[in-house]
């Protein structure tokens, strides 16, 4: 299916067109500006807040232009403060509002914490589902150009770790679009995760609004001898290792998680049975992360089905460097899962 | 009803644009102290200029000037005493050259190297904060710390217009009030945060004022003027060290290049803004003052921006001959002792000598 599949880069999406005409291309931050625009148009509850989201350049072209199209009452610019704007976007959706509200890094999302965490993830339940929390989140994970350890963090599993959160890091355009209509119309808070290496990433998408079920991971290439369970930017890596990887004689299946809480854990289970082989890339670190968790399930629903110990491929375990040369050598890449999958098969 | 309460704005200049001081106001400086103001504010223009130059070349990652803001910055860090600490945002070039940091170390900084912002043993000077306003508690904290060892020194901190919108900032301020601590808030009202307009951060006719709230002095001073921006500095900083407590300098200037390399300003605001601003800044008018003092001829200045190129030249050469760090480096500093992961990973990444 078009949707479903995941394209290196442009060039390759654009070869693919020339086979199947009927596809239309967008980036992922076309897919994004999409989702929104069709929301702000069809939905006056609909609004996006955030620093900078009117600026010219438009959240790296993802808001680029709303502003002038639905207006600077639905497209906000805001003051630099950040938990102070998160309150007052949980507040407006208390309200009946579904606000869309952009912190630009994730880095800067620590200092929203406690209206998240306090607050936003718990009203649902201390209320007894008297309130809704409509809430997106969206912000960015950088990488490169020394954004360095204040503005490249991969922080997805400090919010994966709190009921009544839910935590999406889409990779292809599609899914983007797709998922972000869905944690729109949600009802709980949701943090959308983007890499900043995705935004150039093209695919199919559809014109049409339409919703890609949050808690879904999807199998972007099915295989019998490991399963790779890709996260966000990782997927595209965990695509060019399988590749590799192939050429080896090493047939892989890559997951693509889409979603970390909650987990498609079904989806996993089914793959490492079949393969009995397990490895988990993530953007970010490794204890306490995604992969921690998705292992456990494995242990606990299929222990025996492993043929061997499971493994993952994360960052090490420290802040990110900023100077260049040490950049290259900090972040993981498909070779990383090659030799990780190769462990596996104890080669 | 009865008033119980007001408060005056007060605005400070000493030097207007036309280079005309008010001898009433005028610190106490010699002939040697003004020409080493103005000798630093040259050397911090050709250090900026070159820096975006080296930007555009691609020999440095992206790069925040501080074109326009020289009064500011140089004029309060001139003001403070030795061992003073100093908290600077991502845009205190000025004020670290200012206080003699090495221009080889910020320009290594800027290349995306962060060995480049280990101060000097002898600098109490804390990492320059990406994040904005955070470093407004530290210093009320470090503050804090020399009033309770009664150790006479002050912190200075700076930060943006952007920044004054933050809780820290509301919080660093109101605390600083109670403790009574010895630290100097320096304001650069550069009037944009990015992209986002001065009135876009509070509806306040002033930022000077938010400190009447707090319980604490503030003031507006002219941030193009660098003896205004001395003055107040020095005044905020004997004050301090008397045990009065901290102050708020709101330095009204102007962001006259883009944010940083990364941005084009010309995309949200005005160019005629910006180039009545130009007419402003702080080297026109501090030059017209030595001039009229009679401390300004040409063979001087022609020598002074000589030899600011010469050091500022033999800087970049030290920063673009360093070493690149060793990979180990991404492992070693993060725990005071390893990790066991860490330790793995030393040994796995093949990092370990
Ligand atoms: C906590 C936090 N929020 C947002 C940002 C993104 N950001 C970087 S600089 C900046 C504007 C800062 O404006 P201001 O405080 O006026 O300082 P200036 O850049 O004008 O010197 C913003 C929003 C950040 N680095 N940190
Ligand atoms: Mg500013």
């Amino acid at each position: 299916m078009p949707w479903t599949k995941v394209y290196g880069n442009k060039a390759e999406f654009e070869k693919h067109l020339a086979g199947e005409p009927g596809l239309r291309g967008l980036t992922y931050r076309e897919a994004l500006l999409e989702a929104a625009s069709q929301m702000l148009a069809s939905d006056p509850s609909v609004f996006v807040i955030g620093e900078g989201v009117d600026d010219s350049g438009g959240v790296f072209g993802t808001t680029k232009g709303l502003h002038q199209r639905f207006g600077k009452d639905r497209v906000m610019d805001s003051p630099l403060a950040e938990n102070a704007v998160t309150g007052i976007a949980v507040g407006a959706a208390v309200a009946g509002m579904r606000p869309i509200l952009v912190h630009m890094r994730v880095d800067f999302m620590p200092l929203t914490m406690d209206q998240i965490i306090n607050h936003a993830a718990k009203w649902r339940y201390m209320f007894g589902g008297k309130l809704n929390v409509p809430l997106v989140i969206r912000s960015i994970v950088g990488r490169g150009w020394g954004s360095a350890a204040q503005h490249s963090q991969n922080l997805q599993a400090l919010f994966a770790h709190i009921p009544g959160l839910k935590v999406v890091m889409p990779s292809t355009p599609f899914d983007a679009k797709g998922l972000l209509k869905a944690s729109v119309y949600d009802g709980n808070p949701v943090i959308f995760i983007e890499h900043r290496w995705l935004y150039e990433h093209m695919g199919h998408v559809p014109e049409e609004s339409y919703t890609v079920p949050i808690g879904k991971g999807i199998v972007r290439r099915p295989g019998k001898d490991a399963t790779v369970v890709g996260i966000s930017h990782m997927v595209y890596e965990s695509m060019k290792a399988a590749e590799e990887l192939m050429g080896e004689g090493i047939d892989c299946e890559v997951i693509d998680l889409r979603t970390i809480r909650p987990m498609d854990t079904g989806l996993i289970i089914e793959s490492v049975k079949k393969t009995g082989r397990l490895v988990v890339a993530d953007t970010g670190w490794k204890d306490c992360g995604p992969g921690s968790e998705i292992i456990t399930r494995v242990v606990e629903e299929a222990f025996g089905f492993l043929k061997a110990p499971a493994r993952r491929v994360n960052l090490p375990d420290v802040p990110t460097p900023a100077s260049p040369a040490l950049e290259k050598a900090y972040y993981p890449g498909a070779a990383d899962i090659v030799s990780a999958v190769k462990k596996t098969l104890g080669k | 009803m009865d008033i119980i309460g007001s408060f005056d704005v007060k605005f400070l200049q000493i030097i207007n644009e036309a280079g005309v001081c008010d001898a009433a106001l005028l610190p106490s400086m010699e002939a040697p102290d003004l020409k080493k103001i103005f000798e630093t504010m040259i050397l911090v223009r050709t250090f900026n200029q070159r820096a975006l130059s080296l930007q555009r070349e691609g020999r440095i990652g992206t790069y925040a000037s501080v074109l326009g803001q020289e009064a500011s910055q140089i004029g309060s860090a001139l003001a403070l005493e030795k061992d003073d600490w100093i908290f600077p945002s991502f845009r205190e070039s000025a004020v670290l050259i200012s206080r003699g940091y090495p221009m080889w170390m910020l320009y290594r900084y800027w290349m995306g190297d962060e060995r480049g912002m280990k101060a000097p043993d002898d600098m109490n000077i804390f990492p320059m904060s990406v994040p904005v306003g955070t470093q407004l508690p530290h210093a009320v904290g470090a503050a804090f710390a020399m009033k309770y060892r009664n150790d006479r020194r002050v912190a200075a901190v700076y930060f943006g217009d952007g920044g004054s919108s933050r809780g820290d900032f509301h919080e660093a301020l109101n605390l600083a009030g109670v403790f009574k601590s010895p630290v100097i808030f320096l304001l650069q009202n550069n009037q944009w945060a990015i992209s986002v307009p001065r009135a876009r951060q509070t509806a306040a006719a002033t930022l000077a004022q938010r400190a009447f709230g707090y319980g604490i002095p503030g003031i507006q001073v002219d941030g193009n003027d660098i003896l205004a921006v001395y003055r107040a500095t020095k005044e905020a900083a004997d004050r301090a060290r008397g045990g009065e407590g901290p102050t708020l300098i709101e330095c009204y200037t102007y962001r006259l290049d883009d944010h940083t390399t990364a941005d084009d300003a010309s995309r949200y605001r005005r160019k005629e803004e910006v180039e009545e601003w130009r007419e402003k800044e702080p080297l026109l008018r501090f030059r017209l003052f030595l001039e009229k003092k009679g401390l300004r001829t040409k063979e001087y200045e022609e020598e002074v921006a000589k030899k600011a190129l010469e050091a500022v030249d033999k800087e970049i050469e030290k920063a673009e001959k360093f070493p690149p760090p060793d990979p180990a480096d991404i492992i070693r500093y993060t725990n005071f002792e390893l990790t066991a992961r860490q330790k793995t990973e030393l040994k796995e990444f093949g990092w370990e000598k």
